[in-house]
């Protein structure tokens, strides 16, 4: 079948077998490998990336499905040369280990934040309750998120990830929140 | 010019590993693709024990983009037998262990057969077309049974299923008194048997393994721990030149000990590159990995402590079946062993015994796993203490400060044979038992006993040490380990003034080049970003013992500080013939030479250029700033603390809580705040997952029923709570830096504080143990019929519940 996807504001169109799962798709067919595959029944979330704007395990998605879609991944965060707040803040308390789980945690604490901009501990924890961390024990982890939610004000989202077409608003805003992060 | 006042160790710097790894910008095993690369998928055994009477593999074959089959009867040949390095007796029995199995299986998991195609895919879908003819044989699963007279054997051919007893007697050795006559005087004497159940180390990257053979050397990436013992175990398990064989451990997604192993995997895969001469890779799904990746503990521990009525240990009893599973893998025989060292823990016991056999089942291969021998011992240890602490009606704090050795009589020889060289028990309890608010906890718990509340409170208490830091190579020698402990590190300063640091320990999460950067600048006076750290391929880092047994920084770490020595040492001769002085004139200090008593001075980056362009060095000093150096550490290292833990259980329900974790942890001293409470937080959460919620279970056939995450509950972070963390800083006597090691502490001391705290809070109703994991329908059924046992309800895979928050049904739908 062929599919037109946007991967981190790059359109690409091939032909995939209709059972390729999309996490599958972006690691083997675009290179994007920064999205990593934890587990085969859906717990780990390590390879959670957004799928216009809200957060799936690509495990559990195929390709297919996201035909005309805008996916983010981790590769996708930075921009010129800048890291997303909750890159900063995964970095700045500790927050990663062997870092296998991380482009995942990251892309599920955005979504997390997303609908609530200034959780509380036992928010994070039940937000990112679908992602498995086996080296930190979460305690930095949740550190991270509650830091990069008073960064980035007034939050996260699919408007502020948007990145392709003609709306661009998105972009300059996430460069000023990075800029905040520092 | 770069150079360093305020001294690096000690700093909480944040990680330079972050950067690639918060970006996706990183190279795990599986992420590596090279031109003609075929991929491998392995068929499994799904029975735990059976011969193998046919395998027809022709339709697979004929199967679109296929290129090969492979069975272990086509490569039986040449695969030989995985190695096992530890033969903890002489007369230790071991299977024959091929990477694919020949004749016949084991345990269900083993791998049959290979397909070798163009996609993963492919080679995943030709498996469903091998038709494999299975003739099933009785499963030997029970440790207490596998060892009677008579019984069905894991391997007939063995004609038992003990591997080995191993045994160690003070009143043998000379280091304490006979148990037996200690048992027979003692006022009080506690028997207890404990069960540590099987557990499977989880680590995040599922294991991948590429072979390109297309060089001049065989280049294998492999998701490892251990590059370089792989690359000399590879070497001698094929029989192919050491030197035509290149290790690459790239990136490596958590070990946890899980990857402290030379596996089948990586053997056939090498295999079935040389043979097709093309590069191939395997990467493993994680049913595959829960199933076939080597597991860990897996003891029945029996103990008996004989004391005095005022509760002084008179002597200690321990008897242990471990379970090794289908088969020896590389250390498995000794991780039991280990635990031989750390049973009498911080305790003065004047007579003790310790004896462990090793029992085969066809279950998976156990091997090391995170603390791997030490916090089985812990854990006995520590439940044993509360049990004597119930006995004599004394508190356990009490009871433990009575017997443990006290700080001014460090350094002390213990029962067991080890030189502890510092510690101090008294000062990690005080703060632990002022954060916890211990006098505040105890009241509440009695209060809600009175009341009758249904969710009462109990206090678990672990006053640990652990033996780490692997290991003095004689010791290892004295143990008929394999191979020594050293371990190797070495400095190249550049003409710029920049360093590479080769380190022999490869890191898997840890943090070794801001660790190892860290030492360096202090030890050169250079920037911590002029620092660069090489590692993890046996090419640019070609001697090292890898990381495992909490050994980088105490082992590896030192190594580093013995190379810069030598690198200064050798700055000096030269500074001094730059300025014109003796060397015994000059003082170092900040990345500068300075002649005493004047202001005239060099910097080492400036040493490093007169050295690269070598026009006027002193006669007999060759061109070069480089060392190296190979470090044998002269004893372990005993890093030591006091956990404390407040579980609530429900009674009406047996769900347990965390409500308050505080530990006080001594690992000497710190070199990066950061990076060592990050090693506690996530020792506590394996060691509290053992507690609560991981078990590895298999069914009357020998089928793990535990072979995915639905099953097999690693805690997510609504398991956990947040852990108040604090350090006391008694600085190792025994190397340079006065660092212990971290790595394994907190898994080791956590297990055994979560499941006193459980019983403590329910110890009223007559309930005198839970097994681990204590579940809530374990709990639940301790407290109704006071049966402590694994087995009846709950002893399902995922302990009937799961991770599920039962007091939030919206949650658990949301898990997804």
């Amino acid at each position: 079948m062929r599919i037109t996807v946007t991967v981190d504001g790059t359109s690409y169109t091939d032909d995939v077998e209709p059972r390729t799962l999309l996490v599958h798709y972006l690691r083997e067919r675009l290179g994007k490998v920064g999205t990593v595959v934890g587990c085969d029944t859906s717990n780990c979330g390590a390879c959670t990336v957004h799928l216009d704007g809200q957060s799936v395990k690509s495990c559990s998605v195929l390709a297919v499905q996201a035909d005309g879609a805008e996916v983010g991944t981790i590769e996708g965060l930075a921009r010129d040369g800048q890291l997303h707040p909750i890159q900063q803040a995964f970095h700045d308390n500790h927050a990663l280990q062997c870092g296998f789980c991380t482009p995942g945690m990251i892309m599920q604490s955005l979504d997390l934040l997303a609908e609530n901009p200034d959780p509380d501990e036992k928010a994070v924890r039940e937000g990112i309750e679908g992602n498995l961390c086996r080296c930190t024990g979460y305690q930095n982890i949740v550190r991270a998120v509650q830091d990069a939610a008073h960064h980035m004000r007034p939050g996260a989202g699919p408007e502020a990830e948007r990145v392709s077409g003609t709306d661009t608003a998105g972009a300059p805003r996430t460069a000023d929140i990075a800029g905040g992060g520092e | 010019m770069t150079s360093t006042i305020e001294p690096e160790v000690g700093k909480a710097r944040l990680r330079k590993e972050d950067a690639r790894l918060i970006t996706g910008r990183t190279r795990w095993t599986d992420n590596i693709t090279l031109p003609g690369m075929l991929h491998m998928a392995v068929l499994r055994s799904p029975s735990a024990h059976a011969r193998i009477t046919s395998i027809d593999a022709e339709e697979a074959k004929r199967a679109s983009g296929v290129v090969a089959v492979i069975t272990g009867a086509d490569i039986a040949d040449e695969q030989g037998s995985l190695p096992c390095a530890w033969p903890i007796t002489p007369d230790m029995k071991s299977p024959g262990a091929p990477s694919i199995a020949v004749d016949h299986v084991a345990f269900a998991g083993e791998a049959i057969a290979v397909v070798v195609a163009r996609s993963a895919a492919e080679a995943h879908d030709a498996l469903e077309l091998i038709d494999v003819d299975l003739k099933d044989l009785p499963v030997v699963l029970d440790m207490d049974e596998a060892i009677k007279e008579g019984t069905d054997l894991a391997h007939p051919d063995l004609g038992t299923n003990t591997s080995a007893t191993w045994v160690f007697d003070s009143g043998e050795a000379g280091s304490g008194g006979d148990v037996e006559q200690a048992i027979s005087e003692a006022e009080v004497v506690v028997r207890r048997r404990f069960r540590q159940q099987r557990l499977i180390p989880g680590f995040m990257e599922p294991r991948s393994v590429v072979v390109d053979p297309t060089g001049e050397q065989f280049t294998m990436w492999s998701s490892t721990q251990v590059p370089h013992i792989l690359r000399l175990m590879l070497a001698m398990t094929l029989a192919v030149p050491e030197h035509k064989v290149r290790v690459i451990a790239p990136d490596v997604g958590g070990g946890f000990g899980g990857k402290l192993q030379v596996t089948p995997e990586e053997v056939f895969t090498f295999l079935a590159a040389r043979k097709l001469g093309k590069p191939v890779k395997w990467t493993e799904s994680r049913s595959e990995s829960l199933l076939s990746a080597h597991h860990g503990r897996d003891q029945i521990q029996r103990l008996t402590v004989a004391a005095r009525r005022d509760g002084t240990v008179t002597g200690l009893k321990v008897d242990l079946l471990a379970d090794m599973g289908a088969y020896l893998r590389l250390v498995s025989p000794g991780v039991p062993v280990l635990g031989a060292f750390m049973f009498n823990a911080i305790y003065k016991i004047p007579a003790y015994r310790f004896s462990c056999t090793n029992v085969f089942t066809n279950k998976t291969p156990t091997d090391a796993y995170r603390g791997a021998g030490r916090p089985e011992a812990t854990f006995a240890i520590e439940r044993m203490m509360d049990e004597l602490a119930v006995e004599l009606d004394m508190d356990p704090l009490e009871i433990r400060e009575k017997n443990w050795i006290k700080h001014e009589e460090f350094p002390y020889t213990t029962v067991s044979t080890l030189t502890y060289d510092s510690g101090n028990y008294e000062a990690a309890t005080e703060k632990a038992k002022a954060l916890f608010d211990y006098d505040g906890l105890r009241r509440e718990q009695a209060e809600r006993r009175e009341r009758g509340d249904k969710v009462q409170l109990g206090i678990g208490i672990s006053t640990f040490t652990e033996m780490c830091g692997l290991a003095p190579s004689r010791v290892l020698g004295s143990l008929a380990y394999g191979a020594g402990g050293w371990e190797h590190a070495s400095i190249r300063m550049l003409p710029t003034g920049k360093v590479e640091v080769v380190s022999g320990a490869t890191p898997h999460g840890q943090g070794h080049e801001t660790a190892w950067s860290q030492i360096v600048a202090d030890q050169l006076g250079v920037g911590f970003d002029d620092v660069e750290v090489l590692h993890g391929d046996t090419q640019s880092s070609p001697k090292g013992m890898d990381t495992y047994g909490s050994r980088s920084l105490v082992v590896g770490g030192i190594a580093v500080v013995k190379a810069a020595e030598k690198v200064v040492a050798k700055a000096r001769t030269i500074a001094a013939h730059m300025m014109e002085c003796s060397p015994d004139d000059l003082e170092f200090a900040g990345g500068k030479f300075t002649v005493r008593g004047t202001d005239k001075s060099t910097a080492i980056q400036d040493i490093a250029l007169a050295v690269f362009a070598a026009h006027d060095l002193p006669d007999g000093v060759e061109p070069s700033l480089d060392s190296q150096a190979s470090y044998d550490p002269e004893n372990f290292s005993f890093p030591h603390g006091t956990h404390l833990c407040a579980m609530e259980v429900d009674t009406e329900t047996g769900s347990v809580s965390v409500r308050k974790y505080v530990c006080v942890d001594d690992v000497g001293t710190v070199v990066n705040p950061n990076i060592v409470e990050g090693q506690i937080h996530g020792g506590l959460a394996q060691g509290i997952a053992q507690a609560l919620y991981e078990e590895a279970v298999h069914d009357e056939s020998g089928t793990l029923t535990t072979g995915t995450f639905a099953d097999y509950l690693i805690p997510s972070a609504a398991d956990l709570p947040s852990f108040e963390t604090d350090r006391t800083e008694t600085p190792s006597t025994t190397n340079p830096l006065g660092v212990k090691g971290v790595g394994e502490a907190g898994t080791i001391a956590s297990t055994p504080a979560v499941v006193n705290a459980v019983l403590d809070a329910v110890r009223q109703y007559g309930v005198t143990d839970i097994e681990m994991p204590c579940t809530p329908m374990r709990v639940w059924q301790a407290i109704q019929t006071g049966a402590s046992k694994a087995g009846g309800i709950g002893a399902e895979s995922g302990g009937g519940l799961g991770s599920i928050d039962v007091n939030s049904s919206d949650i658990a739908g949301g898990a997804q």
